[in-house]
């Protein structure tokens, strides 16, 4: 319950500045330009999302750390991390709140991009199911980042740091998947190739984008996040007071 | 029956820097302490480690019998706690980031409405209750800081210099406050005001680099024809030249 009520407080937070505004008027723009211009949304002739689907894991690449990196270095630049963290709650409610309510605020701006889904059903007869669960791809891909990004924010006060940071551990796991990474490590070390794709986030994703939501998918993300919010949690404990 | 606060050789060591080296004391119920000492003096590293921020290094401290290391929300259930400079989330309105805390610890609907209401009775501040925080003066927000520690009616207050900034009136109005609550509380409010202490502490305790120098009554501080002040200088001084 505690963890709800941080994220309650943490995304009326989001709103009070232009942070949120910002983020989704940035997200929207970049969406609807990328999949119209060089998703060739019209020309390809299919009522499906596929243009849109393919750009979002790097649109957030980029614009999920730019939500994260004040995460805690914010809480650390006002001193309120010790007004939260000296409230009777857990230190994993706080890193749960802060998590939930960036995920939320994601969701958010995810379920902005109605018109697209309003479009391709205009035009044409696409398979909702398929949208759909693209969408819950979409949705885990920056859980994941969200919880990478928190766990780096919570290692430095700097937030460009933890920006940059941020970006570069979510490029790792987003590339990990992609053709050039495993065919370069199959020909040398094909383990390190295998684990690569495994651990790969756009490959995970993919599997959404058909349409398929694989049980052992979901327990990737759920454990993945998990990771990552335990990382923060113990990051947390011992530089909080830096 | 056990203080209702009570340091056991609390230490904290940053690298090779000890800035809190084996201080313990006890508060009762009913007694104000004024934690005095010069800038440095790890009068804050101690209050940050009594409330559960900072890890310390060795040593322990327990609130209501509650122990900062083995339950750490349990003390933090019992403890009102005004950190060094009241932060607060400057975006928030003073009812909205009052409501958040009363949340916290676990009130709802009609109790958090009263509790609040409270609490902001308590520190006047009802004139600015929808105000953002970030457009009140310094001394609405100490007070902001000061109604979230007030907000449960603790037993055990720790109040971090809680009249830094504010006006004399404003001063006043905290000292009487606190003296109003004293009797059935344990407090602890660290100061480098020495008046402060005079006014509202029924005992002071005066730290310098890390340690203890004294525990006793103002009065039983005073020697003859000396002040406090001068006193507090013999004390400290001695020990920031080996600092």
């Amino acid at each position: 319950m505690a963890a709800l009520t941080v994220a309650r407080r943490e995304l009326a937070g989001y709103f009070a500045t232009p942070v949120a505004y910002v983020f989704i008027v940035i997200f929207l723009m970049m969406a609807g330009a990328l999949t119209f211009t060089l998703g060739n949304f019209f020309s390809r002739g299919q009522a499906d999302l596929m243009p849109f689907f393919s750009f979002v894991p790097w649109l957030f690449l980029f614009l999920v750390p730019a939500l994260t990196m004040r995460l805690w270095a914010e809480e650390r630049r006002l001193g309120t991390i010790e007004l939260l963290l000296t409230l009777p709650l857990a230190q994993w409610q706080a890193v749960l709140g802060k998590f939930l309510a960036a995920w939320v605020f994601c969701a958010i701006a995810l379920l902005l991009t109605f018109p697209l889904v309003l479009t391709v059903n205009y035009l044409g007869r696409p398979d909702n199911g398929v949208i759909l669960s693209g969408y819950v791809g979409c949705l885990f891909v920056a859980g994941a980042y969200l919880a990478i990004g928190a766990a780096l924010s919570a290692l430095t006060k700097n937030q460009v740091i933890a920006f940059v940071l941020a970006v570069a551990v979510c490029f790792l796991f987003a590339a990990a998947g992609s053709p050039v990474v495993t065919e370069f490590l199959s020909q040398r070390v094909p383990l390190l190739a295998d684990i690569a794709r495994a651990l790969s986030l756009t490959e995970r994703f993919n599997g959404f984008t058909r349409g398929v939501i694989a049980l052992r998918d979901l327990v990737f993300f759920a454990s993945f996040m998990g990771f990552w919010l335990f990382v923060n949690a113990v990051v947390l404990d011992h530089r909080k007071a830096d | 029956m056990a203080a209702l606060i009570e340091i056991e050789r609390l230490t904290k060591r940053f690298g090779a820097f000890t800035a809190v080296d084996d201080v313990s004391f006890t508060v009762d119920r009913g007694e104000v302490v004024g934690f005095l000492g010069p800038n440095g003096a790890g009068k804050s590293t101690t209050m940050k480690m009594l409330a559960g921020f900072v890890t310390p290094t060795s040593g322990t401290a327990r609130i209501v019998g509650h122990d900062v290391v083995d339950a750490p929300v349990a003390l933090k259930r019992v403890l009102g706690y005004l950190p060094e400079g009241a932060p607060t989330y400057p975006e928030m309105t003073v009812t909205g980031f009052l409501n958040f805390a009363a949340r916290v610890r676990g009130y709802r609907g009609g109790e958090a409405a009263g509790r609040v209401a409270q609490a902001m009775a308590l520190t006047q501040l009802e004139g600015v209750r929808l105000q953002p925080i970030e457009t009140l003066s310094k001394g609405f927000k100490r007070r902001v800081g000061l109604a979230q520690a007030l907000l449960h009616d603790p037993p055990v207050l720790v109040l971090d210099e809680p009249t830094d900034g504010l006006d004399p009136n404003q001063k006043h109005e905290v000292r009487s406050l606190i003296r109003r609550m004293a009797p059935d509380k344990a407090i602890v409010i660290s100061t480098h005001i020495l008046e402060e202490v005079d006014a509202v502490c029924t005992r002071a305790v005066i730290i310098a680099a890390g340690r203890v120098l004294a525990d006793a009554t103002p009065q039983g501080l005073v020697k003859p024809g000396r002040n406090l002040e001068q006193v507090f200088r013999e004390l400290t001084l001695p020990q920031q030249g080996a600092a």
